[in-house]
């Protein structure tokens, strides 16, 4: 009798894949995806002036200075002021925690109530489902900034009412794309298992489910703060998102800086480049976190 | 196919009617009652009776059942009834004022493919190269620059360039003339705001391009292709790019209805009297006929859209049909 013996081979390679910590994940992460960990950068650089704007705002960003009025960029004020002597890197600092208070609410609210619906819908299937899928495709029927002029036009302007016109489109977006993934985990048989042992739907939905659709969750929620931004940009713009004296980038872009582009085009240059920089940076990461949590993505 | 077309109209139908009862509610949950804001914009007193007649004139009074078959009926006559605003009947406000966004829309559309396709293929075809890196630096810039804020910088390059050039700055004109009459004027109107829409709409478009491209090349009739000695010209344009175009095809379709949401902000900028100024107009001056009926507009815009698209995608492709 011959008897042979297999020795099971596992390169390194497996073993850091499998158990590698999550400091070597990062790295990995930040060599492979030289955009990605630039618009992390960008995201981070956008997050840390919104909360230390107090510390670092040069000036009083609703102070009026009628003695500097549509100044120059200069050493005093590196961006130059508006044409009510504002300093626009005061107002840009600012306005970056507006667009974080405004993006990351819309996104995180807008995402979780999409998850839950999602995968409810998705769980509970049959006529549930019927109907969510029919409510969602009336509501993506609206392109999100035609529904938030709906739900500016009903509860006026404002931060508050601003994030809730940008969240209520986000909700069947984000539902929309959970829903296919939890379709499939739906069918995995540690659902049935959990069932079986009569856990509650919530339960189930929560702890068994949720955790397994974070991949797609997360990518959709980052492409969405980046949407958000531009969306209450685009409402502050046209007068009605943001209201005067809090400073917001698309604010300030109204008025003064179509009026004056000639003679001081800084006023309308910076606050663009600022909402250019800050969703290009959330673009970036959400592209290369899909590359990363998205295998089939990867190698492209 | 028509089994296809059958099963799609009767999709078509419940979004639109549910898209009018959301806009038929969310009208109805404005603070305060229409009436109190329509007589109060005179800033004078009103009695209560002024307040009736207005609401028997709205047809307010009524059930709700009714009111909401009645607002279905009428916009089925395409009856929008008239503004609150400036009092003329709604459906003349938007006509008036259709064919500049229409334009507009149009030439975007007509931009953002000549600049996506090939571009969106090149990059593909040059994967990982400098040209690659470009193209998808230049998509991504796209999707992130806000159109009012391009609209701006390209107003400000204009005003520039033909003060530096020509001695006095030049601004596209702002009224409309219809390109038959005038198509030099016309264009010189239409053309930027169409680029300032059309660079969102072609990254977007990009994107989906090389996507679609990198799926079709890794596909087994394209290495046959290579493996019977096709030259690189033939394998791209006949057999690449034609399967690639599929889902660009349906993205087109879909932009093409977001497109309005792009003129709302882009009309602002070059200060055109389209139907997304209209809307802006409508909401700043709280008139709500005007705006459920510009909101209903563009729902029913994008789900037709969607409508064609689909048949369009179901005709090139038999699978998704028979599926």
């Amino acid at each position: 009798m011959v008897t042979t013996t297999r020795t099971l081979e596992i390169s390194p390679d497996d073993v850091v894949v499998s158990r590698a910590p999550w400091t070597r994940r990062l790295l990995a992460f930040f060599r492979r995806e030289s955009l990605g960990t630039f618009g992390l950068v960008l995201m981070l650089a956008m997050t840390a002036t919104g909360l230390s704007a107090e510390l670092i705002a040069p000036y009083n960003p609703t102070a009026n200075d009628f003695g500097a009025m549509m100044d120059a960029p200069s050493w005093a004020h590196p961006l130059g002021t508006d044409q009510f002597g504002r300093d626009l890197l005061s107002r840009i600092i600012y306005g970056a925690r507006t667009a974080l208070i405004v993006g990351l609410s819309s996104a995180l609210v807008g995402g979780v109530v999409g998850l839950i619906l999602g995968v409810g819908s998705a769980y509970f299937g049959g006529r549930t489902d019927l109907i969510l899928q029919r409510v969602f495709d009336v509501l993506m029927a609206f392109p999100l900034i035609i529904m938030a002029l709906a739900v500016v036009a009903i509860f006026g302007t404002g931060v508050q009412n601003v994030i809730i016109a940008i969240t209520i489109p986000l909700i069947p977006r984000c539902a929309r794309v959970v829903r296919a993934s939890a379709l499939a985990i739906r069918e995995v048989p540690y659902v049935d298992a959990a069932r079986a042992l009569g856990y509650g739907h919530t339960r189930i939905i929560l702890f068994h489910m949720v955790p397994n659709v974070m991949a797609p969750f997360l990518i959709m929620v980052t492409a969405f703060v980046g949407q958000a931004v531009l969306a209450e940009a685009s409402l502050s713009y046209l007068g009605l998102g943001v209201q005067e004296p809090v400073p917001a980038w698309g604010l300030m872009l109204q008025g003064g800086a179509e009026e004056y582009a000639a003679t001081a085009p800084w006023i309308a240059i910076f606050p663009g480049v600022a909402i250019v920089l800050s969703v290009l940076g959330v673009n970036l990461f959400g592209d290369a976190l899909r590359d990363t949590l998205d295998p089939k993505l990867r190698h492209r | 196919m028509y089994r296809y077309i059958f099963k799609r109209v009767l999709l078509v139908i419940p979004t639109l009617l549910g898209a009018a009862a959301l806009v038929f509610v969310l009208m109805r949950l404005v603070p305060g009652d229409v009436c109190v804001v329509r007589l109060g914009s005179s800033g004078g007193t009103f009695d209560p009776k002024a307040i009736a007649q207005c609401h028997a004139e709205l047809g307010i009074d009524r059930p709700v059942v009714i009111q909401f078959i009645d607002f279905v009926w009428a916009f089925l006559r395409l009856d929008f009834g008239t503004s609150m605003w400036s009092g003329a009947p709604v459906t003349t406000e938007i006509w008036a004022r259709l064919p500049i966004s229409l334009e507009i829309a149009i030439l975007a559309t007509v931009i953002a493919i000549a600049i996506a396709i090939p571009l969106g293929a090149l990059s593909a075809v040059k994967q990982n190269t400098w040209i690659d890196i470009l193209v998808r630096v230049f998509a991504v810039g796209g999707i992130a620059t806000p159109s009012f804020w391009l609209g701006i910088v390209s107003l400000l390059i204009v005003l520039n360039f033909t003060s530096a050039v020509f001695g006095t700055p030049w601004m596209p004109p702002i009224e409309y003339v219809p390109i038959w009459q005038d198509p030099i004027r016309n264009l010189a109107m239409a053309f930027l705001p169409a680029v300032t829409v059309g660079y969102r709409y072609a990254a977007v478009s990009m994107r989906m391009t090389r996507s679609a491209m990198l799926e079709v090349m890794q596909e087994d009739y394209i290495r046959t292709a290579r493996a019977k000695g096709l030259i690189n010209k033939l394998i791209i344009n006949r057999h690449a790019l034609k399967n690639a175009l599929l889902p660009v095809v349906t993205l087109i379709g879909i932009e093409f209805a977001f497109l309005i949401g792009g003129l709302v902000v882009t009309e602002q900028v070059f200060n055109l009297n389209g139907v997304g100024r209209l809307f802006v107009q409508a909401v700043q001056n709280q008139d709500y006929t005007l705006s459920q009926a510009l909101v209903m507009l563009t729902v029913t815009v994008f789900v037709v859209c969607n409508f064609f698209v689909d048949l369009l995608y179901a005709w090139l492709d038999p699978r998704i049909r028979f599926s």
